[in-house]
């Protein structure tokens, strides 16, 4: 085979240049619907209507919605536990989402899967997974599977930061750079795993920078500026999808709400200062400054958009509190699959 | 009918499950070039190419997820471990990932895919490398857990558990691969979660599975020169078990051994009890007896290691005290 010309790049993604006012207006609207959501989400948790683990996307936004802008319908989605805003961006329905999330037979994993495991064939959503590092070689696996069947599809894989630091990630990254496989790795690199800030848990902060141990195309971007994540994921999803090579795309964002719902925002690991430096540059506001000062929306355009997803998100509510617990002969389905062949 | 080895056995089903399904493939560490360590891949690089045949850096984790991902969408992938040792490294993803997507995702991912692999002691490789962790993954639901004994048994098994539509766990003997025995030339496949009896007797039932299957023949046939005729039931697959099989010749005899290579704490062969108490309470004519490693790493030293194993001696004298019978 021979190897295509790599091109390494390690210089930030250009910005808001390449998309049009429609475009925008879709980013916007999909970083508003889930900062709607994750708060309904918060609302929810405290209510009981939602248990176990949940971590929300909130000061992430940009993340989830400039990076799926980059896919076509027939690539694969792959993510962590935190997969609320990715789902709710690649268009899982938000009432099959809160569904799940409630516990529900309406939900997208049927009430077994919940926040940290939602799933949807139909748009290869191919779910939040919940051990740190170990969706990465499925990731790469899934890659495997386009290039095994000489497609032209691209599979993008969500992390947080501290996936790094794991053997599955060095494991699945060597394969990948050196299969040539048609894979996006994508780092949320929110600061933070848990409480352990990045400078605490990995030798190198920079962290695109390890993509160099695997000869790998790598970029850092700006994960505040929904339209430089949007081109940052389009390069890398163009040189998979037409050169099968691999990115390493470290996307710096920062977290809003605590690691997960039982855990205070700031205080202890952080400071409440450090957070409402970063809350200055909310996702959202963002866009909407530069969308504002392009004219492409007003205070009343706004209001009127925040209307609408907000009843989406009410909707989505309403639809979960009404459908039915899982009905418990449920319980032991989907454990095997009976074998047709 | 031919004879063939355990192997060769092996290496046929492959080869036969990845002419007729495109979406079979084989990966692992030295199955390519190198023909497999055990060169159960024999001829199978020279056949169907890189794509299918995939040497694989030493990364059980990775290769593993590798495997899962590409069956979640739609790839049957057939991983090899150099042995189930080194598979420790990816229970990961044989366990959280594997066995957990089709639940997770309530019903939407199911996993077409086969862990293979040597399990269990060979000879003087010691600690590290003389283990039988089939009682590990048979604890799982989402799993299906195959141990095949024989040649017949390993094709037609191996075939199944590449057509299967789920996760299977299959466990080969590193002592088994050289031995031989009667295959059918035809086509033909053995069902998971089908016990077989190898050999019938109605004094006593030994219960068994894998390699343990052959040592069980052994001591049912050197048992009947002095007039003890035994069931020995070959369970050959673990999950999901077929209890009928087990109950039915308890039921017959009224006595049981459970023969395993495994260690006795938490072991297979502790489940085989709790179905035998359970479902032949009022058929038992004596407590059951279990047969197993000894409860301690395998040691190097040739003495201590026979010391460790199960063994023709051991098992005859259980089936003797199960019957009270002098030793
Ligand atoms: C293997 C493993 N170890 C520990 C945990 C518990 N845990 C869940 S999330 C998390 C922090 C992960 O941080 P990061 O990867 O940066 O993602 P973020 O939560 O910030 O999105 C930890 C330690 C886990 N789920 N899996």
């Amino acid at each position: 085979m021979a190897q295509a010309k790599i091109k390494k790049k390690a210089e930030p993604a250009a910005g808001s240049e390449g998309t049009t006012a429609e475009e925008r207006q879709v980013l916007l609207r999909s970083m508003l619907l889930q900062r709607r959501f994750e708060e309904r989400c918060a609302e929810a948790y405290a209510l009981g209507r939602i248990g176990g683990f949940c971590h929300l996307y909130i000061g992430q936004e940009a993340v989830g919605a400039g990076a799926m802008a980059a896919l076509r319908a027939d690539d694969y989605i792959i993510t962590t536990y935190r997969d609320h805003g990715q789902a709710l961006a690649r268009g899982l329905s938000p009432r099959a989402i809160m569904a799940e999330l409630f516990g529900r037979s309406d939900g997208c994993a049927r009430g077994k899967g919940g926040s940290m495991h939602l799933f949807d064939r139909s748009l290869n959503f191919l779910g939040g997974h919940g051990i740190v590092g170990g969706h990465v070689p499925l990731g790469a696996g899934v890659g495997f599977a386009i290039k095994y069947r000489g497609g032209d599809q691209v599979c993008l894989c969500f992390m947080g930061e501290s996936v790094v630091n794991t053997g599955a990630f060095h494991e699945a990254l060597n394969m990948a750079s050196l299969w040539k496989l048609p894979v996006v790795f994508l780092i949320e690199n929110n600061r933070y795993g848990m409480g352990t800030a990045l400078e605490r848990a990995s030798s190198i902060h920079d962290i695109y920078l390890r993509a160099a141990s695997y000869d790998m195309p790598r970029a850092y971007v700006d994960g505040q500026d929904v339209l430089a994540v949007r081109s940052a994921t389009l390069e890398a999803v163009r040189r998979a999808r037409t050169e099968s090579t691999p990115t390493l795309l470290e996307v710096r964002t920062y977290r809003f709400m605590g690691h997960s719902m039982s855990d205070a925002v700031s205080g202890t690991y952080r400071t409440k200062a450090e957070l409402e430096e970063h809350m200055k540059r909310d996702p959202i506001m963002v866009l909407r400054i530069q969308m504002q000062e392009a004219g492409e929306i007003d205070d009343a355009g706004m209001a009127k958009l925040d209307e609408d997803v907000k009843a989406i998100v009410q909707d989505a509510w309403d639809f979960a509190e009404a459908s039915p617990e899982p009905p418990l002969e449920s319980l032991h389905e989907d454990v095997l699959v009976e074998t047709s062949t | 009918m031919s004879t063939v080895t355990y192997r060769d056995a092996l290496n046929q089903a492959l080869k036969e499950e990845m002419q007729r399904d495109d979406r079979v493939f084989l990966m692992g560490e030295e199955v390519g070039v190198y023909q497999g360590a055990y060169k159960v891949s024999k001829g199978l690089l020279q056949e169907f190419g890189e794509m299918r045949v995939v040497d694989t850096p030493i990364t059980e984790l990775g290769f593993a997820g590798i495997g899962v991902g590409a069956a979640m969408v739609g790839l049957r992938p057939v991983i090899e471990f150099m042995t189930w040792n080194f598979a420790l490294l990816a229970i990961d993803q044989v366990v959280n990932a594997a066995a957990k997507l089709l639940y997770m995702s309530g019903g939407q991912f199911n996993i077409p895919i086969v862990f293979r692999g040597p399990n269990g002691a060979a000879l003087q490789l010691s600690a590290q490398h003389s283990q039988a962790f089939e009682s590990w993954l048979a604890h799982i639901p989402g799993l299906k857990v195959v141990s095949p004994g024989t040649p017949r048994d390993a094709k037609g098994l191996l075939k199944s558990a590449i057509r299967d539509d789920n996760p299977v766990v299959f466990f080969e003997g590193e002592m088994l691969y050289n031995t031989k025995g009667d295959v059918p030339d035809e086509e033909y496949v053995i069902p998971i979660g089908q016990a077989e009896l190898k050999r019938e007797g109605d004094h006593c039932t030994i219960v068994t599975y894998g390699k343990s299957a052959l040592m069980a023949v052994q001591v049912a046939d050197q048992l009947e020169k002095d007039g003890i005729r035994v069931d020995v039931v070959d369970l050959r697959t673990i999950r999901p078990m077929d209890v009928a099989a087990i109950t039915a010749s308890v039921r017959k005899t009224n006595r049981a051994v459970v023969l395993e290579e495994g260690w006795e704490v938490c072991g297979v062969g502790a489940q085989i009890v709790d179905h035998i108490q359970r479902d032949c309470f009022d058929d038992l004519d004596a407590p059951v007896i279990r047969v197993h490693q000894a409860d301690v790493p395998m040691p190097y030293a040739k003495n201590l290691e026979r010391a460790a194993k199960p063994d023709v001696a051991k098992t005859i004298a259980a089936v003797k005290k199960v019957m009270y019978l002098p030793d």
